[in-house]
């Protein structure tokens, strides 16, 4: 196309569309700087380091001290687990309700197993299998539904969190199961290098997911079927396969956190997890995944969930009651949700 | 700048003429956060003229029309109603003088009725109670006097066609008591018998005094029915008032374009490609979803034309060759080898490759950077264990935007800030990357302006020449003859002819399509 008499011309309009393109990135230099992933972080950050001065102004030495932060991160790690997986979900265009409940199924699942049916003799390398096969068969019946079911995420998996709650019931008899397989407990409550297992799963499972999402084929799939899941059947990529291991992943991830949990707790219980679905989607959107899919930060997750964990922490030291902190976070919700919706908006045509 | 308001003695300029100035914008500038997206414009609008406003995209066009009906306002300039400085403060308060817009992208929810539609914001009600024996009347009323009185006011207008949806939301229009009326590109969804149908409507208004603003991308059309056109070129205006009678198209694109043109088709091959060499993708004895038994072989180097009307079952064709609709009857093969029914990966693993209809929903990932909607389909081909090689991916793709000229240049811009014909580029990129042998263009010029279309047409023609085949699906009757090398037309799901590009023309092809059947 060198040679046609076009091609002056295309120079000029190169530089109209240039200039355009140019322009539109520039809306306010706040906004410009809000809008950018490391904005968002460093949002995040200031977000984390007011709590703590909080924190430090109103505890002092019993906020301030090593012992409280492990504390907040051990309460942190498990949730986080989840987290990571409802990043997932939530950037492929899902959504996962189930999560709370099926940390409670698995957590009974297999602490049943260990205390009834194999007595305490059994290696805890079983109690761990039996929670990640729970949660992640779970999720894939999540998937399966939403999938090839053609059932709408949100019903899905809100039918399943009634379901799997309701079964851990009655697998469990509506009794908590105390662990005290030997091995287990040496495994998980152990520290290494002064910091916990808990956090160190925690810490890995991040890591994973952070190179799963920005450094693989798998995580571009997901953004691309959360972005335009039409265009991305269209392009050739297997939608409703990958649909189902997103659904897969979240059930594993909360098969680790029921792991980690009944570590933390030495039980397995049909009233494990209660509102982790909330807590979960909350620190994913405080984050600055987009709950409409195609955006996703696994980085934005974990200050989520540090957030949420620190806040829980400075109500609890200060004696403050539940329902003040459930009030709260309701308030951060918002306003993150109001904020992420002010940055994002695109400049008119 | 060309003031000459001279209609010509007998054509449609003629009902213009004793028109009163409606509506004078003079200087009207719109900022937006570091953009100019309107400089300067002016614009008068008579009663009773269809006053078509011409510019390429990304020119202000819909700004303008933004602005008039308040959605926006603006930073500076005059708006003046009937010689009255007004402000037109909210979209009611420009209802409420008469300006009725109806948008690009039709503002109708599809779970209501046809009725409930056009009342909707001023429903017809007493103490709450909607009054719907009068309200379906007074439907039936305007869609009799728009010609449509078979349209029925109880349907949903999600089960509507698109261009019966834009019948009702003209009939919204004109529920209200309307004097200027904006239409948006209203024929991108129309085939062109409902253009003829739309025209005669807009006629039937102009002759009841309502001034009508008109933007189209297609010269043609402004010829049949504009009286006179401004021209807008990077948010300012450059000629206002041109009478269309008397101005030449060229003289038209060169001040859109601000170029010297003619809007020219490439040159066919001299050599006509091997047509009794093996085909590399045949359908035979296709059925499925609106259309039946259809048969199409296209060769390596062949570009195929389908022409039909909107509905005649093409799309239906072009989607079901690649899998995303399943077939009912029939095989595909490329090179000879059979493609599993209804799968896309099938299609995609053995070479075709698909430009959609809705660019936007149906291939872009637009918030997404260039190069990721570019490997999106050979995401293989960048990853080892699964992890990908995002310095390879942004390579190759810099390479392909670069051979097709992609502009503004920078794979990691988002494909949502590329303007249309760019767009339609990336998603010919993504294709070329896997070396495509088939290549699935379904109206490859949809919302690309008239520069970029010589581009695409050339970018067409060459990958022809490099041996890919080609199926291409258009509305423009013009330009499936003017870039295939064989057209089948296609009429109520069946072809009714198959031949060489160059022996028909475009009145025997409208001829083909609305009888049917071939003599």
């Amino acid at each position: 196309m060198s040679d046609t008499p076009t091609d002056a011309v295309t120079q000029e309009d190169t530089a109209r569309v240039e200039k355009e393109a140019a322009r539109q990135v520039e809306p306010g230099r706040f906004g410009q700087v809000m809008r950018s992933g490391a904005g968002h972080n460093l949002g995040l950050v200031l977000a984390l380091a007011l709590l703590a001065l909080v924190g430090v102004a109103t505890g002092g030495e019993r906020f301030a001290s090593v012992d409280n932060v492990m504390t907040i991160l051990r309460f942190a790690a498990v949730i986080g687990v989840v987290s990571i997986g409802m990043t997932f979900v939530i950037t492929g265009g899902g959504i996962d309700l189930s999560v709370g409940a099926l940390v409670a199924l698995s957590s009974v699942w297999c602490t049943t197993v260990a205390t009834q049916t194999m007595a305490n003799d059994i290696h805890w390398i079983f109690i761990v299998t039996t929670a990640l096969l729970v949660g992640a068969g779970a999720g894939l019946v999540n998937g399966l539904l939403i999938a090839y079911g053609g059932v709408v995420p949100f019903i899905a998996t809100l039918a399943m969190m009634a379901s799997a709650r309701g079964l851990a019931e009655i697998i469990s008899a509506r009794k908590t199961q105390i662990v005290s397989v030997p091995g287990f407990t040496d495994a998980f409550s152990r520290d290494i290098l002064g910091i916990s297992v808990l956090v160190w799963i925690f810490v890995v499972v991040a890591v994973i997911g952070w190179v799963l999402l920005n450094r693989t084929t798998f995580g571009r799939r997901t953004l691309a079927i959360g972005g335009n899941p039409e265009a991305s059947r269209l392009a050739g990529i297997n939608v409703r396969r990958h649909t189902v291991l997103l659904y897969v992943l979240v059930g594993l991830c909360c098969g680790i956190a029921a792991v980690m949990l009944i570590a933390r707790t030495t039980t397995g219980s049909a009233t494990h997890g209660q509102l982790y679905e909330l807590e979960a989607i909350a620190a994913v959107v405080i984050g600055g995944t987009l709950l409409s899919g195609g955006r996703g930060t696994i980085v934005g997750t974990v200050f989520g969930v540090l957030i949420f964990a620190t806040l829980t922490n400075v109500f609890v030291i200060n004696n403050l009651s539940i329902s003040a902190q459930a009030f709260t976070k309701g308030l951060i919700i918002i306003a993150a949700v109001l904020l992420q919706k002010r940055f994002s908006r695109q400049p008119g045509s | 700048m060309t003031q000459s308001p001279k209609p010509s003695p007998d054509g449609p300029a003629a009902s213009a003429e004793g028109g009163d100035v409606l509506l004078e914008m003079t200087g009207i500038v719109k900022r937006f956060p570091g953009v100019l997206a309107l400089g300067g414009v002016d614009l008068d609008v008579r009663a009773g003229e269809v006053h078509c406003l011409l510019g390429q995209n990304g020119a202000g066009k819909s700004t303008l029309i933004k602005v008039l009906s308040a959605a926006y306002q603006p930073d500076e300039g005059e708006i003046l109603w009937e010689g009255e400085p007004v402000r037109l403060t909210t979209p009611v308060a420009a209802m409420k003088r008469g300006i009725s817009t109806i948008y690009q992208e039709l503002d109708l929810v599809p779970g209501l009725t046809v009725t409930e539609n056009i009342f909707l914001g001023h429903e017809l009600a007493t103490a709450g109670f909607s009054r719907r024996a009068e309200a379906t009347q007074r439907v039936r009323t305007l869609l009799a006097r728009l010609g449509h009185s078979e349209v029925d006011p109880n349907r949903l207008v999600g089960d509507l066609s698109p261009a019966g949806q834009q019948i009702v939301s003209m009939a919204r229009a004109l529920s209200h008591d309307t004097r200027l009326l904006i239409l948006d590109e209203p024929s991108a969804v129309l085939d062109q018998e409902e253009v003829d149908n739309l025209f005669r409507v807009m006629r039937g208004l102009t002759a009841e005094g309502v001034a009508i603003i008109y933007i189209s991308h297609r010269l043609e059309e402004i010829r049949q029915i504009g009286d006179r056109i401004t021209v807008l070129k990077d948010g300012r205006t450059v000629a206002t008032g041109l009478p269309v009678a008397e101005t030449p198209t060229s003289e038209l694109i060169t001040l859109m374009t601000g170029r010297q043109i003619e809007y020219v088709f490439p040159n066919r091959p001299t050599t006509p490609p091997a047509r009794d060499a093996a085909p590399v993708l045949e359908a035979t004895g296709l059925s499925g979803d609106r259309f039946h038994d259809v048969d199409l072989r296209v060769h390596a180097g062949e570009i195929v034309g389908l022409a039909g009307l909107v509905g005649s079952g093409r799309s239906e064709i072009l989607e079901t060759v690649y899998g995303a609709r399943r077939s009912s009857a029939g095989t595909v093969t490329v090179n000879g080898r059979r493609l599993r029914r209804g799968s896309v990966r099938a299609a995609v693993a053995a070479g075709i490759g698909l430009a959609p209809e809705e660019r936007k929903s149906q291939a872009l990932l637009l918030d997404q950077a260039v190069y990721r909607n570019v490997t999106v389909s050979s995401m293989s081909r960048f990853s080892k264990a699964s992890f990908l090689d995002s310095g390879a991916e942004r390579r190759a793709a810099e390479e392909l935007s670069r051979s097709l000229d992609v502009r503004p240049a920078g794979v990691d811009r988002p494909v949502r800030n590329l303007s249309g014909g760019n767009q339609q580029k990336v998603v010919l990129a993504r294709w070329l990357l896997r070396e495509c042998k088939v290549l699935l263009l379904d109206e490859p010029t949809r919302g690309v302006d008239v520069g970029a279309r010589t581009e695409i047409y050339n970018l067409v023609r060459r990958l022809a020449d490099e041996g890919v085949a080609v199926v291409v699906v258009s509305s423009e009757v013009e330009e499936v003859l003017g870039l295939a090398d064989r057209v089948l037309v296609i009429s109520e799901g069946a072809v009714v002819h198959e031949g060489p590009a160059t022996e028909i023309d475009e009145s025997k092809v409208l001829d083909l399509v609305m009888e049917g059947e071939v003599a």
